[in-house]
């Protein structure tokens, strides 16, 4: 069991030095090392992102606390969640001590304009990943033959998306109750 | 003194759903408003330098603020206090979960869950697009990204390291032209 906390520590620590730019940016390193892994399967891990987004409180702190709680317990939200949050505290001691011109150095910012970028493509990829899979129930990209078209998951993809669109400002928990409402109606009733 | 900025962070970490950038003007109106801890020139600062370290925002300003307050003893106790109404709550919520994750009337709502949360992560991503310097290069950088790991070429990380090391060397090519151009 130790050495599955240590596991935990170490992969959580991993993700915390490597995101930038906030929650969602944590998604693609969290998706990968928990498929990797076999921790979960992807749905059930999507699940625990919508319970994620839909909590108090920093996501990456959420994230990491559920996913460390489902493989060891109590212990495992620990170790998990301080791994996630020690590379920021470490780095920010650091700066905060004697780095203070961190955000103009040069390197720094060669750093992030090239970091930024192709993490915004590494979301998106996911985000495609996860609509093929949601939607249309293809599971691996190479088995997109396997395409299940089916017009209760499609309908719920263009009635949230279009919403989506037409009120940007609209908060994550309410497009996590509205999808879920759907989906009990269209796959429980209907 | 550690007990006010465990409580404030506390409050910040209880109150704040969506965390991440829902969390600023909380911040912004306990640490500068209220309690005068830091300057708003230093409440910027720490934006930016969240903004260019890795892991979450309520992370790195509940450090940064903390040791500006109490050093390192200061940082310990805001962060804890940022992060514990996450932990309590989330565990609650998770033990609560597994023991319904199996029942079909869940199952039925997640379904539909599932693909909230996928679209929720697309507009996340056209955010941030929104927010980059556009040029040809953060064009490229974002197509390789994207292909990259949808094709499973490489892992997430060397994936970033590659766009990293990129943007460092645009970066010193970029300064080595400007210096010809000088002279």
């Amino acid at each position: 069991m130790f050495l599955k906390l240590l596991e935990l520590f170490a992969t959580f620590f991993k993700i915390g030095i490597f995101t930038f730019g906030g929650g969602y940016a944590m998604i693609p390193l969290i998706t990968e090392e928990v498929l990797n892994k076999g921790w979960m399967s992807k749905d059930q891990l999507i699940d625990f992102i919508a319970i994620a987004e839909s909590t108090p409180g920093a996501f990456a702190v959420n994230i990491s606390t559920f996913i460390g709680y489902n493989q060891q317990n109590i212990l495992g939200a620990l170790f998990a969640t301080v791994g996630v949050a020690l590379p920021s505290f470490i780095i920010i001691i650091i700066i905060a001590k004697i780095f203070h011109h961190f955000s103009e150095n040069k390197y720094v910012i060669g750093f992030l304009n090239g970091a930024k970028p192709i993490i915004v493509g590494v979301i998106f990829s996911v985000g495609l990943d996860f609509i093929l899979s949601s939607v249309f129930g293809i599971k691996e990209i190479n088995l997109i033959k396997n395409i299940i078209i089916n017009w209760k998951t499609i309908f719920i993809f263009v009635f949230v998306f279009s919403l989506t669109r037409i009120k940007e400002r609209i908060h994550p928990i309410y497009i996590v109750t509205i999808s879920g409402i759907l989906g009990y109606i269209l796959f429980g009733i209907l | 003194m550690y007990l006010t900025l465990f409580w404030t962070f506390f409050k910040i970490g209880l109150f704040t759903f969506g965390g991440g950038y829902a969390m600023i003007p909380f911040i912004h109106s306990y640490t500068v408003t209220k309690y005068n801890w830091i300057s708003e020139k230093e409440f910027m600062d720490i934006i930016a330098i969240s903004e260019s370290t890795p892991g979450p925002i309520a992370i790195n300003s509940a450090t940064y603020i903390g040791h500006k307050v109490k050093g390192i003893r200061g940082s310990f106790f805001a962060t804890l206090g940022v992060m514990l109404p996450s932990i309590i709550i989330i565990i609650l919520i998770a033990s609560f979960f597994m023991q319904y994750k199996e029942n079909i009337h869940v199952e039925y709502a997640f379904k539909g869950v599932r693909i909230g949360v996928s679209i929720l992560i697309i507009n996340a991503a056209v955010r941030m697009f929104r927010k980059l310097d556009k040029n040809i290069l953060s064009y490229i950088l974002i197509f390789i990204g994207f292909t990259l790991l949808l094709f499973d070429v490489l892992s997430v990380i060397y994936v970033i390291i590659i766009g990293a090391l990129i943007g460092i060397l645009t970066q010193i090519l970029a300064k080595q032209r400007g210096e010809e151009d000088v002279s």
